[in-house]
């Protein structure tokens, strides 16, 4: 599957596309099969988003897995603060990225 | 330390001004990202992995208990409450939101900072020696030209869109503690019949293509400084390479028409250039030498340190160096904790470093190359004092460059450039050595990891260097040998196929091994290297 | 807002003729210069050229600054034009070393000109314009 990501313009915090508008979850992300490039130029345009890109991906049963680590380590934050990632709680949260 | 007079404080005053208007320009829609971008970057303003990332100038790696409290200030406020200092003797905050960049910056400027020179093709926030004006082997305090170079170099307009970006060192000692020679310019102030002059080194750096500079002039008169560096400078922005990123920093185009063609062009240059009154009166020399005048020492107090503490005696023989001044000290405060990561400091202990520093240190700090703090001017008599202060901040590992003093860069967990992870290998590592009386037996130890060919980590120049690489989407790690970023400058050598994460801790302590049982007397790692030369190491390694 | 100027005398009517070709005609009295021709070339004829062009294809490209001080270092009075990618953010670099027409591909906001202008009072140093660097202000 193919995801949109981004940064959000204003906060910086990195974004998924999903399906209507954007989450900080990549558990929220959706297929944007071959849409992603228009659907980047229109939310772009808009500042919805800032340096949009497209990305493979696969789904699984816990969500959307980006195929990059690099986009994986985006999805989670710093895998040596897990304290200031979006699952602060959770010691697992780490390891699909690696 | 260099105050800020009226016009120093309009010149950063009128940045925060043009940067807030650049900012809402790009939040208005009136610019494109693309547009928008180059500015940002000016301004040390990057996007990185999880938000945007301000990096912060800290000229020549000095500054005041008041400057430190505001990066602690900055990092409660803005950030996540953390900041990391950097191999160029910066600082960079990893939260920062584009709207807040603004207020950021117009708080930096009540306290005489900035973002200036922070990023893009110009020359860089100028680096020294974290010893400046407290070693012994210096012949004169190299801050006062630096700070000459910094305002020179500030928005220069021949040298803002430079082929690449350009970073210049200046020590005034033999053993050098800023890896000068791995700068574009390293300069080194030297004496010669009682005058003052500077060597420069062209051409250094690290990057993909590591290169050691040349000398290029071994005594330029201390009153041509300014237009000797501005004629380097003018034929590097004239005839160094545009065509290829890749090719763009002055190492290759030293490297290319060689340093006697660089040097006689320089020279011609320097011959038209030198009309030009560019350089300031020696009143301004003057003035800006008179802010770096020694603090006022005490005359005639103790020489003796009381050793009863064994946890301070160790402290104090690995992380306290010799003064120029009798009954004083230099103290390292590493931020190389095992487990921890190497350069960042919480807001709390940036606090606690500085008021450190303001109670007993004259009210300065540096930051060193190799992300630790110095508190450059401590009497004897209140080291033990100070050390208890950092234990309970934790922050006295006795650690000072030992194998777990590591430089690494911020690798994937932050930067978009990178290959692979660089912090959790620091950590891993640190772990395998944790035994203070192994890391003490190994000796002076230099282990500098990148996560990308960038070498930000400065892996080039580590006695052991690690380099992320990417081996099909995983990530993978080589290893290299004999760096040296001090007054031997040397460039390490690749030791062969790569390493995964628990692979290269293994490797590195077959080198370590290796090294215990062929080194002879006092051998430091890199000496014995150098003697026996590679291959012991290789067949250690590999088998 | 089109082009930029800051001269008072008239704009010369005749297009720029490239440095090649300037240098084999005698008559021309407008040039261009690309990227990565030498400036010190036209220093010989400067006192018969009414107009220099330097041409920006690329903004991060900044050959151009250097090539204008040179210019202007050699004395060099008539006008010197920026032209090409040039930005609005880059106009003030581009004045200290000596350009006082803009020809921009994309045209620049007239406001954003004047504030970007007018922003700094201090320059640290010395270049091709008048103003003056803070340590002849400090100490006169
Ligand atoms: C996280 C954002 C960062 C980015 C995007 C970045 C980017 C780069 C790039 C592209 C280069 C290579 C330049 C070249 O070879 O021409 C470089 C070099 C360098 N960077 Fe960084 N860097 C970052 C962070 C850091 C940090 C955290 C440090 C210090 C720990 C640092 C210190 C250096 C040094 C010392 C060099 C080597 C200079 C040389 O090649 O001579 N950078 N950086
Ligand atoms: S070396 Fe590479 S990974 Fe490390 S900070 Fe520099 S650019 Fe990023």
């Amino acid at each position: 599957m193919k995801l949109l990501t981004g940064n959000d313009l204003a906060s910086g915090a990195v974004t998924w596309w999903t399906g209507s508008g954007w989450s900080l979850h990549v558990e929220d992300a959706a297929d944007v099969g071959d849409q992603g490039d228009s659907i980047l130029a229109t939310e772009e345009a808009a500042r919805r988003v800032n340096a949009p890109y497209i990305i493979d991906a696969v789904a699984t049963p816990q969500g959307p897995r980006p195929a990059h680590i690099k986009d994986r380590v985006r999805a989670l934050g710093p895998t040596v603060r897990l304290d200031l990632t979006l699952k602060p709680a959770d010691p697992a949260a780490g390891n699909w990225v690696i | 330390m260099y105050k800020y007079d009226q016009y120093d404080q309009a010149i950063v005053d009128a940045r925060v001004d043009e940067f807030r208007d650049q900012v809402r320009r790009r939040m208005a829609g009136e610019m494109t990202e693309d547009q928008f971008k180059p500015l940002r970057l000016m301004n040390g303003l990057y996007l990185q992995l999880h938000a945007y990332m301000l990096r912060v100038a800290i000229p020549y790696g000095t500054l005041d208990s008041r400057q430190m409290h505001m990066l602690a200030h900055i990092a409660r406020k803005y950030d996540r409450d953390y900041g990391h200092f950097t191999t160029r003797q910066n600082i960079q905050y990893n939260w920062i939101k584009l709207e807040d960049a603004g207020d950021i910056l117009a708080d930096l400027a009540t306290v005489e900072m900035h973002a200036i020179q922070t990023s893009g093709n110009c020359i860089r926030n100028i680096s020294s020696d974290q010893y400046a004006g407290a070693a012994a082997d210096e012949v004169t305090d190299p801050r006062p030209w630096a700070e000459l170079l910094r305002q020179w170099s500030t928005f220069h307009p021949e040298f803002s869109y430079l082929p690449r970006k350009f970073k210049i060192a200046v020590i005034a000692s033999d053993e050098d503690r800023a890896a000068m020679r791995l700068h574009d310019i390293g300069i080194q102030l030297v004496e010669r019949e009682g005058k003052l002059g500077a060597a420069f080194y062209v051409g250094g750096g690290m990057g993909r293509t590591p290169m050691i500079a040349p000398l290029i002039k071994d005594f330029v008169p201390i009153e041509d400084f300014l237009s000797y560096s501005e004629a380097c400078l003018r034929v590097y922005n004239r005839y160094g390479r545009r065509d290829n990123i890749y090719k763009a920093r002055i190492k290759i185009l030293v490297h290319e028409i060689g340093a006697d063609e660089y040097r006689r062009q320089v020279e011609e240059e320097f011959a038209h250039v030198k009309t030009l009154g560019i350089d300031p009166p020696v009143a301004e020399l003057e003035r800006i030498t008179a802010f770096f005048a020694p603090p006022a020492f005490e005359a005639g107090i103790t020489d003796s340190v009381d050793r009863s503490d064994p946890d301070f005696a160790v402290w104090l023989d690995q992380n306290v160096k010799a003064h120029k001044q009798a009954g004083y000290a230099i103290v390292n405060i590493s931020l190389k904790k095992t487990g921890d990561i190497p350069g960042d400091a919480s807001s709390a202990q940036i606090d606690v470093m500085a008021d450190i520093a303001k109670d007993y240190s004259f009210d300065e700090l540096r930051v060193t190359h190799a992300q630790n703090i110095v508190l450059p001017h401590v009497a004897k008599r209140d080291l033990y004092a100070v050390w208890q202060k950092l234990v309970e901040a934790d922050l006295a590992a006795a650690n000072l460059d030992l194998i777990s003093d590591i430089i690494a860069c911020p690798g994937l967990d932050y930067c978009s450039l990178a290959n692979a992870r660089s912090i959790p290998v620091a950590q891993k590592i640190a772990k395998r050595f944790a035994d203070p009386a192994r890391q003490r037996d190994l000796g002076e130890l230099k282990l500098k990891i990148s996560g990308c060919i960038n070498a930000c980590g400065h892996h080039h120049a580590g006695h052991i260097g690690i380099l992320g690489v990417d081996k099909k989407g995983t990530e993978n790690y080589q290893l290299s040998l004999g760096g040296s970023g001090a007054e031997d400058t040397s460039i390490g050598k690749i030791t062969g196929p790569g390493f995964d994460e628990d692979g290269i801790v293994d490797a590195v302590e077959r080198v370590t091994d290796k090294y215990i049982q062929l080194r002879e007397g006092d051998e430091r790692f890199l000496d014995t290297y150098r003697r026996v030369g590679f291959d012991p190491f290789k067949e250690a390694i590999y088998g | 807002m089109g082009n930029l100027r800051f001269r008072d005398d008239a704009a010369l009517d005749q297009p720029a003729v490239a440095l090649s070709a300037f240098l084999d005609q005698s008559n021309a009295t407008a040039v261009r210069l690309e990227p990565g021709e030498d400036a010190r070339l036209l220093i010989p004829h400067l006192d018969r050229i009414a107009l220099i062009e330097v041409a920006f294809p690329k903004f991060r490209d900044g050959r151009g600054y250097s090539a204008a001080r040179i210019l202007r270092e050699a004395g060099y009075a008539g006008e010197l034009r920026a032209q090409g990618d040039v930005l609005v953010d880059q106009i003030r670099e581009m004045r200290r070393c000596g350009f006082d027409s803009f020809v921009p591909d994309k045209p620049l906001d007239a406001a954003v000109v004047k504030t970007t202008l007018e922003r700094y009072d201090n320059v640290y140093q010395r270049a091709a314009d008048a103003a003056v660097p803070v340590w002849k202000l400090r100490h006169g």
